[in-house]
């Protein structure tokens, strides 16, 4: 079963451990950038990784103006929208073992050397199965 | 040179090299590399005996990385190369292996993915397109799943009942890739049946070709969901229906019944029908109870609710629904589609639009989104 995380810039709830990255060392920056690291060779190992990416902060909403025209931009997000910062999908055998991926995502050390224990948005992804006949 | 009947060949040389002294694991690797040697040297040099020149290939493979890590575990290897227990016949060098790579220490998706390289001889890249994950992933899940069953001796009696469930499982994952899991999958049954005496192995393999001979008729053109009522059953593959049937009146004459047994009943109805209404619905649900009473599965329970409505009634289907727990995967499907049938469309609408919400593939959310629109629209007249 597949299994997106989702990492939010905004709109996740407020972590315990909610310090911004610009105040913290360079030394804790590094621990976390490792931990993040390893989770994912860890996940190689053990089979259960399909991929990983990191957004840019900076995006627009774009919508097409009818038939022929340019797109319509609103510019980049409002201070007020969800902001995914991004993703790791993970292909495990248990809605369990998704959540002990995501927790253990969460327990990346941050500020002080301690877990930031951010909120991640675990999001089951669609299967091809069949369906029985009727 | 025809990869499929290369493929054949697999079980039969992993285990000469088994039963020569190597290691299941190492001989595995040996082989899968000979593979991808043969289809690179054959179609130039077509050997006269394709099995003997795959011994040959993956025999020397083993002995060349055996003798490089030997300069490192001299010791170690000295025990690994004892020969271990041999299967009793040739015919059986298949069925230990399948039950080595369907082990229940394995997680089903793993013990599927083990079955696909070892017994079925597809590459890591084939499985890992089939399941849509990295090959460096497959190949990890894979090397893991061999190690947690080396070691495990060749005479221990396999867990047939996991064997089939894996079987099955790699039946339902359809088509993926390069490669139709399905078929592969009948193949690795018909070898089974051909290397077990087991009713409920040909149950299985009459179960796969019976819902096989109507895979032309499951999806539309666009790859919508056709149901069952609606399917064209003039595109139904009879050769396979008659096979089917065939081989599960030899299994059902045996008295021994068991769940792929019942369930290919089930499908045998289905293919008997000229139309959906002319499925024998009573009978099917005999079969339904014959099921729950070997699995006592929910699954079962909603489909018999089903087949309970289209035989006494949506009355009585939805009766029957209300006993099944309504947190089941495709319950509120069912619910549509029971109470369109009884007439109640607002409500009937209103359970499509939320089985929609619910479903766990695209195929069935759109299937279910168009149930629902199509319904609203004939209430508005």
């Amino acid at each position: 079963m597949k299994y997106l995380l989702l990492k939010h810039y905004r709109g996740a709830p407020t972590a315990p451990n909610d310090v911004p990255l610009d105040q913290w060392t360079e030394e804790e920056f590094a621990t976390h950038v490792q931990y993040m690291a390893d989770l994912s060779d860890r996940l190689r190992a053990s089979g259960e990784f399909v991929e990983e990416h990191a957004l840019l902060p900076r995006g627009t909403f774009v919508r097409s103006d009818g038939p022929g025209k340019p797109a319509v931009t609103d510019g980049p997000f409002a201070e007020t929208k969800d902001l995914i910062a991004g993703w790791l999908m993970i292909d495990v055998d248990s809605e369990e073992r998704a959540l002990e991926v995501a927790a253990e995502l969460s327990e990346a050390p941050g500020h002080g050397g301690r877990p930031i224990q951010e909120w991640l948005e675990l999001r089951p992804v669609m299967t091809g199965s069949e369906r029985p006949d009727w | 040179m025809n990869e499929p009947l290369l493929r054949e060949l697999v079980p039969g040389v992993i285990g000469v090299l088994v039963r020569r002294g190597a290691d299941f694991a190492s001989a595995e690797d040996a082989v899968q590399e000979a593979l991808v040697r043969a289809l690179h040297v054959w179609p130039e040099d077509p050997p006269r005996d394709p099995k003997a020149w795959l011994v040959t290939a993956a025999w020397r493979r083993f002995v060349d990385a055996t003798r490089s890590e030997s300069a490192r575990r001299d010791r170690e290897l000295a025990v690994e190369l004892e020969p271990g227990a041999g299967p009793v016949a040739g015919a059986d060098d298949s069925l230990w292996l399948y039950f080595h790579c369907a082990h229940p220490a394995l997680s089903p998706a793993s013990a599927a993915a083990l079955t696909l390289r070892a017994v079925a001889g597809l590459t890591t890249r084939q499985v890992a397109a089939a399941y849509l994950v990295p090959e460096a992933t497959m190949a990890q899940r894979i090397s893991r799943a061999k190690r947690t069953v080396a070691g495990r001796s060749l005479d221990e009696p396999g867990d047939l009942a996991t064997v089939l469930r894996v079987l099955y499982l790699v039946f339902n994952e359809g088509y993926g890739g390069e490669v139709d899991l399905a078929a592969e999958a009948i193949r690795l049954t018909r070898q089974l049946a051909a290397a077990v005496d087991d009713p409920e192995v040909a149950g299985l393999l009459a179960l796969m070709l019976l819902h096989h001979a109507r895979r032309a008729s499951r999806r539309g053109p666009d790859g919508r969901i056709v149901p069952l009522a609606e399917q064209d059953r003039s595109t139904w593959d009879t050769a396979l229906v008659a096979e089917g049937v065939a081989i599960l009146q030899a299994a059902l004459a045996r008295d021994r019944l068991g769940e792929y047994q019942a369930q290919a009943a089930i499908a045998a109805l289905h293919c008997d029908a000229a139309s959906a209404e002319e499925t024998d619905w009573p009978q099917v649900v005999e079969w339904y109870d014959e099921l729950l009473a070997l699995t006592d599965s929910p699954v079962v329970r909603l489909n018999r609710a089903v087949a309970v409505g289209e035989a006494s009634g949506p009355d009585a289907g939805l009766a029957a629904l209300a006993q099944v727990d309504a947190s089941l995967p495709r319950h509120a499907a069912a619910h549509a589609y029971l109470l369109e049938r009884s007439g109640d469309l607002a409500a009937a609408a209103d359970r499509y639009a939320e089985a929609a919400r619910l479903a766990p593939s695209t195929a069935e959310r759109d299937h279910l989104t168009r149930q629902a629109a199509r319904v609203r629209q004939s209430l508005r007249g």
